[in-house]
């Protein structure tokens, strides 16, 4: 009962080839067949594998020399030679335990021996000389009767391995429980003994060493990953999560957390290289007049209503560009801050970018080919729709209703692709809907662009009230609550597919977050264009109040005066500070509003359909409010808007991704919390890992468009000319050229001014260009070649499949002429070694080329499952037996390993 | 082996969760398939339902599940099986042929009317989220 699976390993390996030798005189049938195995095999592999091995090396090429190697090698292994008797006679007892359990099998053989009349005069050849080596081994070598020779040597090595190998793969085996504890003791124990005692000789302590702390690093290792595990944040919060609300829910929480690693790192740059040199070794504050608030300002200057709205004692402070000062370096260690300034502003972008492709890369890589779950649809949703993980009644019930629905959509997909309807009207309404759309959002552009207009009408006014202060955020965000709604009703017009009418839903309010931020942004732009128009004559202002207060008369000449107070200067109205400040705001705005939502429209009512349920006249639960869904879309989306706004902001505002870190940190507690209280599952769950990349892209796009104000405002505004790192020059990225002027020896400048030339960045385009086009075709073509080849191997697979179901036809007919065909087959990998070619390996093959995608593990983990097939099915399958085994045979371990040795 | 035998019924694991197939889950890997499940077999279960179990170990005992007849073959029975287990029976009887034979349509390699193992497989590796799916958390 013990070896049933080892058994059929030796059976199929050795089984066949032990015919030839138990031929041969002198030995029994078990002696005689396990050396001649290794024989064959040690033939074509020994080489690689053993090369070390003198005795070895000279046989390797077919042509064995009898002589001085062989001596040597006998000598060198005579203290082995009890050890290895005494294993062989065990293995021999096991052995032969095996073959009782596994009559089939030999039957099968003894039924293949007269057909391979053939290879047998052969192997009883090389069997005779490999005799011969070994009597003339025992002649000259060791005195106490049989010595070790390499086949013995070979053989222990090779089963060694084996049993390495079982263990390392037993995990994939379909075994029960005991079945594989036990094989794994056996295993261990087997190497254990034998392997120690086959070492190179310096004895079994030192591998008793090796094996205990091979033990122990493999449980370090194991520890170090559940240590790893458990030091992801919130894993158990969001797994929580996934089990209840299904993997769609959890994908945001996962997106959240992502989001939330990318932002530590940028506040981590900002923070590491500007703000902290800046508040160690920067001017203090109320040492010059931009880190000084203004004389006017000054008394209201650390009210709450002011501080809330970032003016006051924020607005001159380290979290804002106005604040820093334009020294070339600052402290003693001469940090360049302007120069780092501008390095970290575009090292953000940079880093963003990066990271943003490599995770939409990964996950690219990660998806099997989109193209293929066609073919699978009904056969998806039918098996791999359930989600295991779900483990709470009520999420199963959704999850039951939406199994239906889809089940209910791919039944209409599939009626609908065969009617047709009128096709007038739905395109008729399709282009009213989208009319309308363009409608609302037009209308949204231009409400924001109007409110932000009167909003710099009210900046100038002394006196406003709270509403006309925050009346861009106010009209921003209900837009942002109500426009989606608007869009879904508007959406039931079009009469898509829920699917594809996702999808719109999602552009929509994608369109319509992308143009109130523009409009935001250029209406932004138009304020910061007014101010610079008047910076000129605030210039002469200032210019002409110090000149005044310094050269005036009337003043004793001969003290000194003191210099003017730096509150006292008159200033510009730095728009970088301005534009900080709003991004801001509105962030702060939008994270407030987010709360707040979350607060009134999710707990609220779920508290009060919780609780007035008892006293109603309908069920509250069941019926109208019931429990607000997760709005999954709608979060992403406001995660990816918001970070935008981070990206645009953070140039002119260092301290905004402070805020965002923390913001995130509060959004993830805050909303987990309010998931698992107050909300329940989706109706219609869609699923993370198609979406994933999707959200990713939306999050790239937004990259680029917060990219683009940015760029356009460091490259073609000039900065302030009283507040921030680059007051004074011309454009900000001159600071770039300074220090290169300055700092850098004169060649590498020279070489700097070169490489900026027009000439040359224009053909780096051109090639960057050219590249991208020849990788894209590159590409293309080998998707191309991916298709056919899976073509191909689908061809392939039909063509195998109507030519076994004929086999197995035949084969149940006529039963006896399998086993035949069979160990033909498995006489033939022995022989040849290298044949690619029987039916049975072209199969193989063919299995392995089908999971392109699945790594070499998995596709390593294909045989055992195949082949144990015949072992652990019901009894009702042996009857198609014939059927199962050409494919099953070439698998078991000896000849497959022998098979596939002489590639490597 | 078996000593001390911890006997888990399906009772205990449907308070565990909510699962369709919990029956079959039991029975496949319960010893005699009666869905009593030893201390070992409660073991190989979770080795299968594990994240770091192979998807071709997965696939092998995803086939027995769904295999509600254990003839080793994914029949037309088995699939209404299946679905019905799955939508809880709200779909009508016509809905429920028409899916099992879109089923069949697209997975049955051979065109002999049922899925072998090996149809089961070259369908389920290509699945995007089976191994997603195909796993409990304890």
């Amino acid at each position: 009962m013990s070896h049933p699976l080892k058994g059929r390993g030796e059976e199929a390996g050795g089984g066949a080839r032990g015919r030839a030798g138990s031929g041969s005189p002198g030995t029994g049938d078990r002696s005689g067949r396990r050396p001649s195995r290794k024989r064959t095999h040690k033939a074509e592999d020994a080489p690689s594998r053993r090369g070390a091995q003198p005795g070895q090396k000279e046989r390797a090429g077919g042509s064995p020399r009898p002589g001085s190697p062989r001596r040597k090698s006998a000598e060198h292994r005579g203290r082995h030679q009890q050890l290895a008797e005494r294993k062989r006679s065990s293995a021999e007892k096991t052995s032969g335990g095996r073959r009782k359990k596994d009559g089939r099998a030999s039957f099968q053989e003894q039924r293949a021996l007269p057909k391979r009349g053939k290879e047998a005069p052969r192997k009883e050849e090389t069997w005779k000389q490999l005799k011969k080596h070994r009597s003339s081994s025992l002649a000259s070598g060791a005195s106490n009767g049989e010595s070790l020779s390499e086949e013995e040597l070979a053989r222990i090595l090779e089963q060694v391995e084996d049993k390495k190998k079982l263990i390392a793969t037993m995990r994939s085996k379909p075994w029960p429980m005991a079945r594989k504890l036990r094989e794994l003791r056996e295993a261990q124990e087997f190497v254990e003994k034998y392997e120690g005692a086959l070492g190179k000789g310096k004895g079994k302590r030192l591998y008793a060493c090796r094996m205990l702390m091979a033990k122990k690093w493999v449980k370090f290792k194991r520890d170090f990953d559940n240590f790893k595990t458990q030091c992801i944040p919130w894993e158990m919060k969001i797994k929580d999560i996934e089990s209840h609300f299904g993997s769609s829910v959890a994908s945001y929480f996962i997106f959240l957390r992502w989001m939330y690693g990318v932002n530590l790192v940028l506040f981590g740059l900002i923070f590491g290289l500007v703000i902290i040199p800046e508040v160690l070794m920067g001017m203090p504050y109320g040492s010059i007049p931009r880190k000084t608030v203004p004389r006017a300002e000054e008394e209201k200057a650390m009210d709450f209503s002011v501080l809330w709205d970032f003016e006051g004692y924020i607005k001159y402070s380290a979290l804002f560009y106005g604040y820093y000062n334009n020294q070339r370096t600052i402290g003693w260690l001469r940090y360049r801050l302007p120069m780092a300034y501008f390095m970290v502003g575009v090292s953000v972008f940079g880093y963003s970018l990066m990271i943003v492709i490599r995770s939409m890369a990964s996950n690219r890589q990660g998806g099997t080919s989109e193209a293929e779950s066609d073919n699978f649809t009904f056969s998806f949703k039918m098996f791999t729709s359930w989600d295991y993980l779900i483990g709470n009644s009520e999420t199963a019930d959704n999850k039951y209703a939406s199994i239906t629905t889809s089940f209910k959509e791919s039944i209409v997909d599939e009626q609908e692709s065969n009617k047709e309807e009128n096709v007038h009207l739905t395109r008729f309404l399709r282009v009213l809907a989208n009319f309308l759309i363009i409608c609302c959002l037009c209308g949204s552009g231009y409400l924001i662009y109007f409110v932000v207009k009167r909003s710099q009408e009210f900046s100038k006014m002394q006196n406003v009230s709270w509403y006309e202060r925050n009346e861009v955020e106010i009209v921003m965000s209900l837009l942002g609550m109500f426009c989606p709604p608007l869009f879904e009703t508007i959406a039931a017009l079009e009469n898509y597919h829920p699917r594809i009418g996702l999808k719109w839903q999602l552009g929509r309010i994608f369109a319509l977050f992308l143009g109130n931020l523009y409009t935001f942004l250029l209406a932004l732009m138009d304020d910061v264009h007014l101010k610079l128009s008047n910076e000129e004559t605030i210039k002469n202002i200032t210019h002409w109040t110090l000149s005044h207060y310094y050269n005036s008369s009337g003043w004793n000449e001969s003290v000194p005066r003191p210099p003017l107070h730096p509150a006292d200067v008159p200033r510009g109205s730095c728009w970088e500070t301005a534009v900080g400040i709003e991004f801001m705001r509105l962030t702060v705005s939008d994270m407030l509003v987010t709360y707040i939502t979350i607060l009134l429209g999710d707990f609220l009512r779920a508290c009060f359909v919780r609780f007035m349920n008892y006293c109603w006249c309908w069920d509250l639960e069941a019926g109208f409010p019931s429990y607000a869904e997760f709005d999954i879309s709608g979060n992403v989306l406001g995660l990816i808007f918001n970070q935008g706004m981070i990206w645009m902001g953070s140039f002119y505002a260092p301290g905004l991704v402070g805020i965002n870190v923390l913001r995130l940190l509060t959004s993830m507690y805050f909303q987990c919390w309010a998931v698992m209280s107050s909300n329940v599952p989706h109706e219609r769950v869609f699923k993370a890992s198609r979406s994933s990349n999707f959200y990713m892209g939306l999050l790239l796009l937004v990259l680029f468009l917060s990219l683009l104000p940015v760029a356009y405002t460091v490259v073609s505004l000039p900065p302030s000319f009283d507040c921030g790192p680059f007051s004074g020059k011309n454009r900000m990225y001159d600071v770039i050229q300074e220090t290169v002027e300055n700092d850098f020896p004169t060649f590498l400048g020279k070489i700097f001014a070169f490489l900026a030339n027009p000439g040359l960045i224009i053909p780096a385009i051109l090639l960057m260009f050219l590249a991208i086009y020849y990788l894209n075709s590159v590409s293309k073509s080998l998707s191309r070649a991916n298709a056919q080849l899976r073509k191909k191997i689908q061809v392939l697979r039909e063509v195998e499949k109507s030519h076994k179901s004929v086999k197995g036809r035949a084969t149940a007919r006529d039963p006896e002429d399998t086993p035949k065909s069979d160990s033909t087959n498995a006489t033939q990998l022995t022989k040849e070694g290298t044949t690619h070619l029987s039916a049975s390996q072209s199969q193989t093959s063919d299995q392995k080329a089908q999971s392109p995608g699945a790594s070499s593990s998995a596709s390593r983990a294909v045989p055992p499952a195949s082949q144990h097939l015949p072992v652990s099915w019901p009894p009702g399958i042996r009857q198609d037996s014939g059927q199962a085994h050409p494919q099953a045979r070439p698998w078991r371990p000896g000849s497959g390993k022998s098979a596939q040795r002489p590639h490597h | 082996m078996g000593n001390k035998q911890t006997v888990f019924t399906p009772e205990q694991l449907e308070a565990y969760q909510d699962n369709p197939f919990r029956q079959r889950i039991a029975q496949v890997f319960s010893e005699d398939g009666d869905g009593h499940l030893t201390l070992d077999n409660f073991l190989d279960m979770f080795s299968v339902m594990s994240e770091m179990a192979p998807r071709d170990l997965k696939a092998y005992y995803a086939f027995k599940i769904y295999d509600f007849n254990n003839d080793g073959y994914i029949c037309a029975w088995d699939l209404e099986q299946t679905v019905t287990k799955l939508t809880r029976g709200e779909l009508s009887a016509e809905e429920v042929s028409l899916v099992c034979e879109k089923v069949l349509d697209e997975a049955d390699g051979d065109h002999d009317g049922r899925l072998s193992l090996e149809d089961f497989q070259n369908m389920i590796l290509r699945a995007p989220d089976f191994l997603s799916t195909f796993h409990i958390r304890i």
